[in-house]
């Protein structure tokens, strides 16, 4: 598959009163052209600020993206870009859809204009056909009723509704890319089901490269052909969905899936949850980050990082127990 | 939108109703008769009778209880009739319709004149925050929100008035001279000093909402939509701003009235603030209720009309018409 | 069968480290929180401004307060030495009647001051009072009482209190209850904002629970715990009063002579600025740099206890 977007050792920090804060340390993934990928982890875990890294939405300062960090979209590096290529890269190249609608759209300005700002930006249309396109899109959104729509503000659409919209403009000029960020957790459950099954439409449809990014696994599984397990500013674990769906290697990952709620499991069986908390990103721990929580934690995890292991092709997870000294007490 | 304003509207009355039993009860619990001033021969050129009293008590509403009193009082305010004044012996209303065009100029010239300095320094010291800029825009509105007015316009006097002779130091017209660049001659000084506080206000408040607005999720859609800084300036977050102000603006008529009153004097504007303090100093009883409920009323009417334009202008506010 | 990708230091990997770890449970994680007080002393330090605005303003009280110290009475007159310019015996000149333009400053930042501070003390009491019942009881209580403050903040309280003393004579007390009057407004919005979330606190509620009377959780519960808040409306309260008092004294509806406090020294020296605008600047300036002061730290507190700026 050809590659859209190279995220290379990505690093990214910010600068607070109590210190550095690294939320990013050391981040590594492709997405290729057309394909879907999800990346999972808990709140904190640096999967949203890498999102808005590859959106160039990170404000320096405080935050800092470190040297060495690589994002190539098409093979160019966008975080050497100028302004003004930034200003073209974004929304025309890649778009993004925020968690909260309400919060994410312009609260004085109608559904329509906010869509047709972007569709006049960066195509030369006039005014009339821009807004055409906005009805348009709201259609393709599932939006019935455009044209009574578009004129209307976001305090007038239902919270479902108000995500749809987000797509849409997301959607306007079609991007190669289109990330979304936790689209779904500020939505009912029946909701989430319909962005998701929308996104997932989309993407299909206008064969577009998403990046869906959760800390809900279970809304994954059908939606994204490949998985980046993130923890503490770090993948732990990636691979296709069958890899972290039925051969996950990380004990973060075993633990995730413990916690997703499963249709088949025997009734009695209880939903695990992870104790304790990801540890402080401004002093990170020294050796593996999941050790201070990690049940198979070794002498080893809380002194040295642990190394990459490749399983099955594509598969990936930094984890001590694969190393052959661990081999032994594994069994045991 | 309909039942917005009728609530708005009967807000204010509830307020002006009772603001009017307020100022009225402090004139009627004072102590000491305010006839007792025409009772001594200093005021009239001899001792009233106790009939001539009894009658000037009874034109001026000031027999039977304080209840009496108060609605026989309320209703000729109503009607237009807000008595005579004891100095000049003329209609208050009249007296104060005739000093109005003085006073509303110098509200009207303060207003415009800080919100034209105000609204640039605020959104570029909220869009450049903590820059040497900001620092120097926070340190003029600290100054202005600290600064006696009154202590200002002396100064401003010795320095513009007498040092450089450029501009006169009180009144509204030289004798003699009729022309409109005299007035507003007359005027620079007092329309200054009186914004100096609200425009320092204004500032803050706007800097803040600059501040807050940038720091909102649209602003990052925005962004992502490809629109530059200068765009997301002018097309989405400074309408936002400027919204809100709106009403800071309608709160701000209460130190207008009572900073006009202070300039008036400074500059002997012959405004109702001047008419107000001759009026308080003479015990010109009827004149100072007069001009109470007047300025109360100017407050209550920009506080009103501040949240009607604000209703008008946001469209989240809409809504309550279905 | 797995593949390693990272290139280890063979050398640094011993077996025996693969050894199962044996986890301290006790062991407790840095915490980053800093509690109100570290946080007003760090900000305090980071704000050279803070500073110096501390020292003026106690300065500036010290010396009011030592005022006796200085060698001249300020009501001694000295008719051969009216309206003198600086000079070594006098720093800041003499007044029409030869009266020490400074010593006089002093003892008028005595008025000035101690009228602000307790009307701030007025109103601080009054506000909290009000704005912590309004806040706990709710409901038709908080409508009324929320509906007095509106009409409280929409009278021109200034000319409210002038209209007020041109009956009644003004003195400290009167000036300082009336000033109190129309300003408590501001510390009652705070406090109930405040109590409003306060009483869904854990704490509270316990206390609720163990039968304690509401007086005493409005009085040991919720008020200590926004004693920083109350600080911060207060030096603005402080920096407010003294304004209104000073402009109240200029107008002449403010402390009786023969006191004076700056704003009625201004009053006294408007009719000598032809002749000696000194007298005028001197007053002028004490107030300005007061209330300046005041205002700063004010903000600089608030600027400390908001936690949103810290990130």
């Amino acid at each position: 598959m050809e590659k859209l977007l190279q995220v290379k050792d990505l690093k990214v920090s910010f600068h607070s009163y109590a210190g550095e804060v690294q939320s990013v340390r050391g981040v590594s993934f492709d997405v290729g052209v057309g394909e879907a990928v999800a990346i999972v982890g808990e709140s904190g875990c640096g999967k949203s600020v890498t999102a808005k890294t590859i959106m160039g939405l990170i404000q320096t300062p405080p935050g800092e993206i470190k040297a060495g960090s690589e994002i190539l979209f098409e093979g160019t590096n966008i975080l050497a870009m100028t302004e003004k290529e930034w200003a073209q890269y974004r929304g025309a190249s890649c778009s993004i859809v925020f968690q909260d609608a309400l919060a994410a759209l312009n609260p004085t300005l109608t559904v329509g204009r906010q869509i047709a700002e972007k569709v006049m930006l960066h195509t030369k249309v006039s005014k009339a056909d821009a807004y055409k396109e906005a009805e348009r899109l709201l259609t393709l959104v599932g939006i019935p009723n455009p044209a009574k729509r578009v004129k209307q503000y976001p305090h007038e659409f239902s919270g479902g509704m108000r995500q749809r919209v987000m797509i849409a403009i997301a959607l306007a000029c079609q991007p190669k890319l289109l990330i979304a960020d936790e689209p779904t957790t500020a939505l009912d459950v029946t909701i989430q089901a319909d962005i998701i099954d929308l996104l997932k439409d989309l993407q299909q449809q206008l064969n577009m490269a998403v990046i869906l990014i959760t800390h809900d696994l279970g809304i994954v599984a059908d939606v994204a052909k490949k998985i980046v397990v993130m923890y503490s500013g770090k993948v732990v674990e990636k691979g296709s969905n069958t890899d972290i769906f039925y051969r996950s290697k990380h004990p973060y990952t075993q633990a995730l899936l413990r916690a997703v709620p499963r249709l088949d499991a025997d009734e009695n069986q209880e939903l695990e949850s992870i104790e304790g908390t990801p540890p402080n990103l401004i002093a990170p721990p020294v050796g593996c980050p999941f050790s201070t929580r990690c049940k198979e934690c070794m002498n080893i995890c809380q002194t040295q990082e642990p190394p990459e292991y490749e399983f099955e092709d594509g598969h990936i997870c930094r984890c001590w127990l694969y190393h052959e000294f661990a081999q032994g007490n594994k069994e045991a | 939108m309909k039942k917005f304003i009728t609530k708005r509207f009967l807000q204010m009355m509830l307020v002006w109703v009772l603001v009017s039993i307020i100022s009225f009860s402090v004139i009627f619990f004072a102590p000491g008769d305010p006839l007792y001033m025409y009772m001594t021969p200093e005021a009239t050129g001899r001792k009233l009778t106790e009939e001539e009293l009894q009658a000037m008590r009874e034109s001026l509403g000031l027999d039977g209880t304080a209840v009496e009193q108060y609605t026989s009082w309320a209703t000729k305010m109503v009607q237009g009739n807000w008595g005579i004044s004891l100095t000049t012996k003329e209609p208050v209303l009249n007296e104060i319709l005739k000093k109005l065009p003085a006073t509303i100029g110098l509200m009207g010239a303060s207003l415009i004149l800080s919100l034209i300095v105000a609204i640039p320094l605020g959104l570029i010291a909220g869009t450049h925050k903590n820059s040497w800029i900001d620092n120097i825009i926070s340190a003029i509105t600290y100054v202005g929100v600290s600064m006696p007015a009154f202590w200002l316009g002396i100064m401003l006097i010795i320095v513009f008035s007498m040092q450089l002779g450029w501009l006169p130091s009180s009144g509204m017209r030289t004798i003699g001279v009729v022309s409109n660049w005299d007035v507003i001659k007359h005027g620079i000084l007092p329309a200054i000093v009186l914004s100096l506080n609200n425009m320092a206000v204004f500032v803050r408040y706007i800097r803040s909402n600059t501040i807050t607005q940038m720091e909102e999720e649209y602003v990052q859609t925005a962004l992502s939509k490809g629109i530059g800084k200068r765009g997301i300036m002018y097309g989405h977050v400074l309408k936002n701003c400027m919204l809100p102000v709106i009403t800071t603006v309608g709160s701000r008529f209460g130190t207008l009235v009572t900073g006009s009153f202070i300039v008036e004097s400074v500059f002997a504007w012959p405004g109702l603030g001047t008419l107000g303090m001759s009026s308080i100093n003479n015990r010109d009883y009827p004149m100072v209720m007069g001009i109470t409920m007047f300025s109360c009323t100017i407050l209550l009417l920009g506080n009103f009309l501040a949240d009607l334009l604000y209703g008008i202008a946001d469209p989240r506010i809409k809504i309550g018409k279905e | 069968m797995a593949k390693l990708l990272t290139p280890l230091d063979k050398a640094a990997i011993r077996a025996e480290d693969f050894a199962k770890a044996v986890k301290d449970e006790n062991k407790v994680e840095a915490s980053f929180e800093r509690t109100v007080f570290q946080q007003l002393v760090s900000s305090f330090r980071q704000n050279k401004l803070a500073i110096l605005c501390l020292i003026v303003l106690l300065t500036i009280i010290l010396s009011s307060i030592f005022a006796f110290l200085s060698p001249y009475d300020p009501d001694e007159m000295d008719v051969m030495n009216k309206m003198a310019g600086p000079s070594a015996e006098h720093w800041f000149g003499t007044d029409e009647l030869g009266r020490d333009s400074f010593t006089r400053a002093l003892y008028g930042g005595r008025v000035s001051l101690s009228v602000g501070f307790s009307a701030m003390v007025v109103s601080v009491i009054i506000g909290t009072l009000i704005g912590s019942v309004s806040g706990y009881v709710g409901g038709k209580v908080d409508a009324v009482l929320m509906r007095v403050v509106d009409i409280f903040q929409s009278v021109p309280s200034l000319l409210m209190i002038i209209v007020f003393f041109s009956f009644v004579p003004s003195n400290m007390v009167t000036l300082i209850i009336m000033l109190a009057l129309f300003s408590w407004t501001g510390v009652a919005r705070i406090v109930r904002a405040q109590t409003l979330t306060l009483k869904e606190r854990d704490f509270v509620v316990a206390a609720k629970v163990l039968g304690v009377s509401h007086a005493k959780i409005i009085m040991r519960h919720i008020v200590p715990n926004m004693a920083t808040q109350i600080i911060v409306a207060a030096s603005l309260s402080v920096a407010g009063a003294i304004l209104d008092e000073s402009a109240l004294s200029f107008l002449g509806y403010g402390v009786a002579l023969p006191k004076s406090s700056w704003g009625s020294m201004l009053q006294n020296a408007q009719q000598y600025i032809l002749y000696d605008p000194l007298l005028a600047l001197i007053p002028g300036a004490f107030i300005l740099l007061t209330v300046l002061c005041l205002n700063i730290l004010g903000d600089v507190l608030q600027h400390a206890l908001d936690p949103r700026l810290h990130k």
